[in-house]
């Protein structure tokens, strides 16, 4: 038996295979075709879960995507389990696991449900702009902790998710969205002219509406029966894609949607190998839209109570899924198709305690056909309110006298409550492809009006409710000419009803619900009005309506239309939100498919990274690149090892991987020329074999990059940059070359990766270069500092620079790339002997900061110019122009009180500060006292026995023999302001 | 994403192609030193925010390299026209 609440007969449900499935560890039978909900509700459950705010006790809703209370967690193993799964698409298979969310300690029993008792207004509309306030401090230690614990979703898996989930891109002459009576025809009528056409659908069947209907016949046949052979055709044409389980959830620019493919989760043992969603990108050529309608619910008091579902929910489960949702039903509407909804039920045998219809005068054919089953049924009938709170048991009646005053109120017993205000049609996509809406005064909806797109809406979503022009619809927006569609026995929306619904009841007390997942009620949206928000974006936000995962789709009209009341202005004057994407949610899974793990960024090496991985080197991320960071020998850990590391680069030599500096060959009869434009220093004159320090500025006058660049021949230069700007700066030079000095007949190339650089600094670099090098002299006089050559080292091709970043005399040996690591090693075996030691960026770090060099990026944040820096001396004086001169007169940058890289020593030479560190006048400055500016760079220095670091000081250079302070918790440290060069003043090391 | 026509290579490329590089037809002044600060300041910061036709740069980073130009509508995202740099900002008809 699957459960007490199954129909004898009837149903897509497949009766000969009962599934064990359990809720909240409770065993339950359910039947191969159920939905999880369908299921439970077959077993008399209906309390599926807890509400956000109030905790109230809730049900479901909705058969279908639109669900807003039955949230549930799926358990699986390793991993694999998936929170905050509407329980309507969770496909029922054997042995499902699943568990209510948001409810402590139990389901039936929540103690947090004391939220639904507070005091009106305390978790009323912007609850959280108003109360909690006091006193200071509480909010984090007292009122976040409680609102987190109180308000929430489900829990995330605490495992990584072990699955794969794929991406697939895909181009369609037509892609129709919805697989509903207009959808199936469109794509019928399309795959006919021989297009390829892709069909997606959100549910496990095609059929949409068409698989609820019990008396509809089209085209002579029963409606269930025309799908079968709609989809039987459509399988048989290899121009078709057939996509069920496919939400369409986005729909972006020049055709371009986005489908979320379910592939394993509805087994019970999916294949590890197949991916558990795909993503597809779908781009289409022409788009048909066939996205149904929503059934607004009635907003009337306690209208959430479990039992109280959509009317079209009701139909779903009593025709689709053999279930009775109840067994004594009041059936609350305001359009026609809630007398479908009353015929269906009482077939399947709930017994129909009353058809309250809100309107004075239904008429229609649902209404003739209900009355002609001699069905209970009044007008101006309305529920004013609802008893049993895990479960509705009654509903008190009255009706609406021409007043609009409630009388003849009266309880009847019922179990369960189909209601429904009319039909909202589903816009969504349309809106996201920018498509703009049209109101509809008449009916009061929502139409897709002109869209930029090649789209076309069809059926419901387009307003069209009755079948066979829904289905011409289709036909013709599919390219269709020849067919004419009949169809009968369909009860189409009409009718319907918006805002609140007319109550005898206390206004300040009583809870009818608009948004049902994020608890907002017809009260909060009139309150947030009187509270000044007129705008629904403001009310909007104010009340959260519609901010939930569901989106509003069942809220929004409802929430317009309460607020529209209460502002006496129509309903398209108050605005209406954006529609974006996703439709339904999508997993964090699905969007990032493959890019993860090893394949979420790529990992740049250096021709030199597997030496120093075998030399045991820890290394860092800079960018995409690993660099070797430090080179621990035995226990040393990083300070030892880089105090052992900047003495050898101090007193014999240090071996450094230098590769990743960023490389342009900049090459052309133009090139010096260009040079001169795109950086401060002059280059005309500069020698072929000399080097200079170039500073590149952005065109607002700040520092960009920075690097040595040597000059090859009059028409070629080596220039580099810093590791992280590489990209940057080619791309900056490509602009400028491009689009504003075209006339200079100049060629970039990147050479990073060709070339690997082994800087070999010391005063010990000479003595160890020298025997391994052909054809260079590197004696002082013959190759002076900043200087470049080319030749041979180790019988390999090098450009051999002069240069230092660490103050030390020092070479950098450019050799191509594939003999990197042969000459790395020849140069290591050769320098040993004299104390040659490999050393890592951080070492780098130290012996740079002790020289005062700044690294772009540390020391600078894109506001600091050359003269910020002591810098000036890069700058062209006699140069007419260069990217970023004419912004350095500008008079926020000759401001006396800009920020200025000074030096600090602390008054205790043992403490290393924070970077990042605030730098004040006084110890303990009042609260609100702004910084004078900050740490950028801190070391311990071994060299000079005491810490150091630099710093941006408002004011700096006129600061330096000032005592300032670095206040950190518990104490202030005492620190001197300083010129920003700690070692060798002079100089004289470079020039041995 | 967007397709977009590249006007030296001739073919319609997915967006992840290209990179962003701001409002097109803004010319560095072929002498900045005698501007005023104003004018230096307006040229440096202050750029169109149209809800519409947009003229602006694109940067065919992962393919030719080139920059060009480009009218979308800001609102519908719709590319009306591509063109190489230096061309004159097409008349089209909305």
């Amino acid at each position: 038996m699957s459960g007490l609440m199954r129909t004898p007969a009837g149903g897509r449900v497949d009766r000969a295979k009962p599934l064990n499935f359990t809720f909240d560890g409770r065993p339950y039978i359910g039947l191969a075709g159920d939905t999880l909900a369908s299921a439970l509700i077959a077993n008399g459950v209906h309390l599926v879960g807890r509400s956000f705010k109030y905790h109230r006790p809730r049900g479901f809703l909705a058969a279908g995507s639109e669900e807003p209370n039955a949230l549930v967690n799926i358990e699986r193993t390793g991993g694999r389990s998936a929170p905050n799964l509407r329980a309507t698409q969770v496909e029922l298979y054997q042995g499902l696991v699943a568990h209510s969310q948001n409810r402590w300690p139990s389901l039936a029993f929540d103690l947090l449900a004391l939220n639904d008792l507070a005091p009106a207004g305390l978790f009323g509309a912007g609850f959280y702009y108003k109360t909690f306030m006091a006193p200071k401090g509480a909010w984090h230690r007292l009122y976040e902790p409680f609102i987190r614990r109180t308000a929430g979703l489900g829990v995330a898996p605490k495992a990584a998710d072990p699955d794969h989930y794929a991406h697939r891109y895909a181009f369609a002459d037509v892609l129709v969205v919805g697989a509903g009576a207009a959808g199936l025809a469109a794509a019928l009528a399309a795959a006919e002219t021989g297009v390829s056409v892709m069909l997606c659908d959100e549910q496990p069947e095609m059929g949409g509406g068409l698989l609820d209907e019990r008396n509809t016949i089209i085209d002579g046949v029963s409606a269930s029966a025309w799908v079968a052979s709609a989809l039987a055709r459509l399988r048989t044409m290899s121009n078709v894609t057939l996509l069920p389980r496919t939400q369409a959830f986005g729909y972006y620019a020049q055709n371009f949607l986005g489908l979320s493919e379910r592939l394993v989760d509805h087994l019970a043992a999916p294949d590890a190998k197949v991916p558990r969603e795909r993503l597809w990108k779908v781009r289409a050529k022409q788009v048909v839209l066939a996205t149904g309608a929503i059934e607004r619910p009635l907003v009337f008091p306690d209208n959430d109570r479990p039992g109280v579902m959509l009317a079209s929910a009701a139909r779903t489960y009593a025709n689709r899924h053999g279930v009775k949702p109840g067994q004594r039903a009041v059936v609350f509407t305001a359009d026609d198709t809630g007398y479908a909804a009353a015929l269906d039920l009482h077939a399947a045998g709930t017994e129909i305690a009353m058809i309250a219809d809100l309107r004075p005068i239904a008429a229609g054919p649902g209404y003739e056909a209900a009355k002609s089953a001699g069905l209970p049924m009044a007008n101006a009938m309305v529920i004013n309110a609802v008893s049993g709170r895990t479960r509705v048991k009654r509903v008190q009646l009255g009706t609406l006298n021409v007043n609009g005053m409630l009388t003849d109120l009266h309880w009847i017993d019922c179990d369960v409550i189909a209601m429904t205000g009319g039909w909202t049609p589903a816009v969504h996509l349309f809106s996201q492809s920018r498509g703009k809406l049209t109101y509809d005064a008449n009916r009061q909806i929502y139409l897709p009006g002109t869209s930029p797109q090649a789209l076309q809406s069809v059926g419901a979503c387009n307003g069209t409710f009755d079948l066979a022009t829904a289905l011409a619809e289709g036909h013709a927006a599919g390219g269709g000419s020849a067919h004419h569609y009949t169809a009968s026995g369909a009860i189409a929306p009409s009718g319907g009803f918006h805002g609140a619904v007319p109550t005898a009841g206390n206004p300040q007390k009583i809870k009818a619900f608009v948004d049902f997942q994020n608890d907002v009620t017809a009260k909060d949206i009139r309150l947030a009005v009187r509270e000044g928000m007129h705008s629904i974006e403001h009310i909007k936000r104010y009340t959260t309506t519609g901010m939930a995962t569901d989106q509003g789709k069942t809220s929004n009209m409802n929430g317009l239309a309460i607020a529209s009341a209460a502002l006496d202005k129509p309903i398209p004057d108050i605005g209406l939100t954006t529609f974006r994407p996703p439709f339904t949610p999508v997993t964090f899974g699905t969007l990032a498919g493959h890019a993860r793990g090893d394949l979420f960024d790529p990992i740049r090496r250096t021709a030199i990274h597997g030496w120093a991985e075998a030399q045991g080197a820890a290394f860092e991320d800079v960018g995409q690149w690993k660099r070797a960071w430090y080179f621990p020998k035995e226990n040393e850990d990083l300070h030892a090892a880089v105090n052992r590391e900047c003495k050898a680069a101090r007193s014999a030599a240090g071996l450094f991987d230098a590769s990743t500096l960023g490389k342009i060959e900049v090459v052309g009869p133009d090139a010096a020329e260009f040079m001169e434009r795109l950086y401060t220093n002059p280059w005309h004159k500069l020698g072929v074999g000399r080097c200079r320090y170039g500073l590149m500025l952005n065109e607002a006058g700040f520092v960009m990059d920075d690097g040595v660049i040597g000059r090859l021949a009059l028409d070629r230069f080596h220039v580099t940059t810093t590791t992280g700007g590489a990209p940057r700066v080619l791309a900056h030079m490509e602009d400028y070359l491009q689009t504003e000095f075209p006339e200079l007949k100049v060629w970039l190339t990147s050479t990073t990766e060709q070339w690997s650089v082994i800087a070999v600094q010391g005063p010990k670099a000479r003595e160890i270069l020298a025997p391994l090098v052909e054809g260079i002299d590197l004696s002082p006089d013959a190759m002076p500092h900043m200087s470049l050559r080319e030749g041979k080292i180790c019988g390999v091709p090098t450009r051999l620079f002069r240069v230092s970043f660490t103050g030390e005399l020092g070479f950098e040996v450019n050799v191509p790339a594939d003999y990197g690591r042969v000459v790395w090693e020849a140069i290591y075996a050769a320098g040993a002997p004299h104390g040659l030691t490999p050393y890592g960026t951080e070492t780098m770090h130290v012996l740079r900061a002790e020289k005062g060099y700044i690294i772009i990026g540390q020391e600078t944040d894109g506001t600091v110019t050359p003269s910020d820096l002591s810098l000036d001396w890069a700058i062209g004086k006699t140069k007419k122009d260069f990217v970023g001169k004419r912004s350095l007169r500008r008079p926020d940058l000759l401001k006396t009180d800009r920020k200025q890289l000074v030096g600090l020593l602390t008054v205790d030479p043992k403490v290393v500060l924070e970077e990042g560190a605030q730098i004040t006048v006084e110890a303990s400055p009042a609260t609100g006292t702004p910084a004078l500016g900050h740490v950028t760079s801190s070391y311990w220095s071994e060299t000079l026995g005491r810490s150091i670091a630099l710093a941006l000081v408002a004011e700096g250079k006129a600061r330096i023999g000032q005592t300032l302070h670095v206040p950190m918790p518990g104490i202030a440290v005492a620190i001197q302001v300083t010129e920003p060069i700690f070692f060798d003043k002079p100089g004289v090391r470079l020039d041995a | 994403m967007l397709l977009i026509h590249c006007p030296y290579c001739e073919m319609d490329r997915p967006e992840l192609e290209f990179r962003y590089a701001g409002e097109a037809h803004v010319a560095r002044p072929l002498d900045p030193d005698p501007l005023t600060d104003e004018d230096w300041g307006q040229f440096l910061y202050l750029r169109k925010n149209p809800k519409g036709l947009h003229a602006e740069r694109w940067r065919h980073t992962n393919g030719c390299g080139r920059f060009f130009n480009c009218l979308r509508d800001t609102v519908s995202d719709r590319i009306f026209a591509t063109y190489k740099a230096g061309q004159p900002r097409p008349e089209i008809a909305q």
